[in-house]
């Protein structure tokens, strides 16, 4: 806690790294930071490649000048208004999805833990299904439709499963049976709905960053930038968290209050995505497992959980644009990697324990 | 072993806790009633399930036709061509998610897990989107083994994935490799399907779970195999008692969990596998009536399993028989209909503050 500037990385025993943070110190383990480097790394890099690619290929070393050229040529406009915000919002909302995932893993102590759980995705489905449905499909009455029936199913669960307080347990099964009622709703609009009408509520389900420009990233940037406060202060009582609820309060933790800021951070995090870029799948859920194995750490490491979130999407979202015969939503490439990661992860976890 | 906070917590069982070992249902006598009861109400869903429908058919002229009377009649043509495989088959798929759903959840200890865990709903739903695809299946009964085989496919390579390694592998493994399998399987599927609407449309009918125009052609190629996984989930009880203690104590006490999680692997594909061939992806059965029988009796997986196998088929009739009434003259799929009949008990079950221990 009380590290001073000039102690920034004194080094300790076991290989860490500590550094002074709000709400407590960051310790990093080596292994942990060469992890987070690497991935840094790897996100610059597919960065840049995203940027080059497309109708107007440019190699890395004209989208760095394209990006610091200030004649404002053409390269300069294919760049920076083009395919920067698509590549940014890919870095940022992956992390935001991996960070979002963490922080429900983290409270319901389950690895199937995802905002998921809480109801906010099939609930933003159904209010997007409705906006589709009743309203027509315009690209606001859409975004306004899965906020208000994400933000609701999230209340409403929230709710149902208080009683004299919150537990995980309980959230998860209240969860359930909300969602599941949803998903039975989503799956009966479906079923009534014109095929063109079902069809393109199928595509928003699958999550897409294509269209969105500087006008919804900007806005959604500086949400995220906030909630990304919140949650360092939040960390250490996580962590916490994670050890149980009877270790977390007798070091002192305030159930209730950590449990519901987490919640509301969580959730608004998704929000904030789910918005532009429709419901994202399975990100929040593999980023922080992806990261606890590549980290080799004991809990869900935050940072590199965003990290990989970061890099999960950008990769995805190339695959999704360059990689195909036709472009496909970015969340069906996001399942399809990030699941086959995890299970090359899985494999080789397998191999060394034998 | 590399520790897991998170995922290793997530062993804690909500049978394990003190305050709820015993259910609701405290004495052997109380809970042979129970299933008594249980299986009175069974009966009658399923002698519901062959009268009412768009054309309601008294109980009498029902028993006629039953026995054999009244041949060649409208009323014998509905009862026995249509409601009575209909019914036969809610039966059959109900039971069988039902106990899958038992089965997995005890192995997993993870009250998350439903039968689709290990990969036989996005295994079914892949193999069947390929039927539609490049074989041009629009059938049930074409695509009954399609879904059979994709759902036995991708389980395995599951199970083989989550349970390399020393000791079987941990639950916790199992139950990720599942949902990574699921996801890669299940966003293949997704982007075959939007990329043709005559798919897409085949595909969203059959993910609505419904048991309406089944015939018995498609039952009684998936019967026998379901009839395996019921015994093989029966033996289980035992074992399965053993194991919720921790797989510690359990090897120490003589269980042999690799052997227990194979035979529990093999009883959940054959159950959920053959269910969803005959009636589509119906979600909510196996994971919600597990839940409810244990809150009924307590942790004992004998009497879970007995109250599963009772309870599921009743929820799964009972969402059926709904369906017909509440769209009249149209009718709501039954995997629409179980959700909303079973999850307003679950929730008021987990509220009850005797069934909120954890």
């Amino acid at each position: 806690m009380s590290a001073t500037a000039a102690q920034t990385s004194t080094r300790h025993p076991r290989g860490q790294v500590r550094l002074p943070a709000p709400g407590g110190d960051v310790v990093l383990h080596r292994r942990g930071a060469i992890v987070g480097a690497a991935l840094t790394a790897v996100a610059v890099l597919l960065a840049l490649v995203s940027l080059g690619t497309g109708d107007y290929p440019l190699s890395v070393p004209e989208v760095v000048r394209a990006m610091f050229a200030t004649d404002g040529g053409f390269a300069t406009t294919v760049v920076l208004d083009w395919r920067l915000p698509r590549v940014l919002v890919a870095l940022v909302f992956g992390a935001a999805l991996g960070v979002s995932g963490a922080v429900f893993q983290s409270m319901t102590r389950n690895p199937l833990g995802s905002p998921e759980i809480i109801g906010f995705t099939t609930g933003a489905y159904t209010g997007a299904l409705v906006a589709l449905i009743v309203i027509g499909g315009a690209y606001a009455s859409t975004t306004v439709g899965a906020l208000l029936g994400g933000l609701l199913t999230a209340l409403a669960v929230y709710l149902l499963a208080y009683r004299k307080g919150i537990s995980g347990f309980r959230l998860i099964i209240v969860g359930i049976g909300v969602t599941a009622m949803l998903q039975a709703l989503n799956t009966w609009l479906i079923l009534r709905a014109d095929l063109e009408v079902a069809m393109s509520a199928a595509f928003w389900q699958a999550g897409s960053i294509a269209l969105v420009g500087w006008e919804q990233a900007v806005p959604a940037f500086a949400v995220l930038a906030a909630l990304a406060v919140l949650v360092a202060v939040l960390a250490a009582p996580m962590r916490q968290l994670e050890l149980g609820d009877d270790a977390a309060r007798a070091h002192g933790v305030r159930l209730e209050p950590v449990r519901l800021a987490l919640l509301v951070v969580g959730v608004a995090l998704i929000a904030v995505v789910t918005a532009i870029a429709g419901p994202i799948a399975f990100v929040s859920l593999a980023a922080p497992q992806i990261a606890q194995r590549l980290a080799g750490s004991a809990g869900l490491p935050l940072v590199n959980t965003a990290l990989t979130g970061a890099v999960l999407l950008i990769a995805a979202d190339f695959v999704a644009q360059h990689a195909l015969p036709s472009a496909v939503p970015v969340g069906l490439v996001t399942v399809v990697i990030g699941g086959l990661y995890l299970i090359g992860l899985l494999v080789r976890e397998a191999r060394q324990k034998l | 072993m590399r520790s897991h906070p998170v995922t290793a917590s997530a062993t804690s069982t909500p049978t394990a806790t003190p305050e709820r070992r015993s259910g609701l249902a405290h004495a052997a006598g109380t809970r042979t009633l129970g299933l008594l009861v249980a299986l009175a109400v069974l009966a009658l869903v399923v002698v519901a399930s062959l009268a009412i429908g768009s054309r309601d058919i008294p109980l009498a002229v029902v028993r006629d036709v039953l026995l054999g009377g009244s041949g060649g009649s409208t009323e014998a043509t509905v009862v026995l061509d249509l409601r009575l495989p209909r019914t036969v088959t809610g039966l059959t798929a109900g039971l069988a998610l039902g106990l899958a759903g038992a089965i997995i959840q005890a192995v997993t200890r993870n009250p998350l897990a439903d039968p689709g865990i290990l990969g036989v709903t996005s295994g079914s739903a892949f193999a069947v989107a390929l039927a539609v695809g490049v074989v041009g299946a629009t059938a049930p009964e074409q695509y009954v083994w399609f879904a059979f085989g994709g759902a036995l496919a991708a389980t395995v390579i599951v199970y083989v994935i989550g349970s390399a390694g020393r000791g079987g592998g941990s639950p916790a493994r199992l139950t990720l490799t599942g949902v990574a399998l699921g996801a890669v399987l299940g966003g293949i599927t997704t982007a075959m399907v939007l990329a043709d609407p005559t798919r897409f449309d085949v595909m969203r009918a059959w993910q609505s779970g419904s048991l309406a125009d089944r015939g018995w052609d498609g039952l009684t190629t998936v019967l026998p195999f379901v009839l395996v996984g019921v015994v093989v989930a029966l033996a289980l009880a035992r074992p399965l008692n053993a194991m919720a203690m921790g797989d510690d104590l359990a090897s120490s006490l003589g269980a042999n969990l690799a052997v227990t999680r194979t035979l529990a692997v093999v009883a959940v594909t054959l159950l959920a596998g053959g269910a969803t061939a005959i009636a589509g992806p119906i979600a909510f059965v196996g994971l919600m009536v597990p839940h409810v029988a244990r809150w009924i009796v307590g942790p004992d997986q004998r009497w879970i399993l007995a109250y599963t196998l009772v309870l599921a088929p009743v929820l799964l009739i009972a969402a059926d028989i709904l369906g017909r009434i509440v769209a009249r003259p149209g009718e709501v799929p039954a995997g629409v209909v179980t959700a909303f009949l079973g999850a307003p008990v679950l929730i008021a079950l987990v509220r009850r503050s005797k069934a909120s221990g954890l």
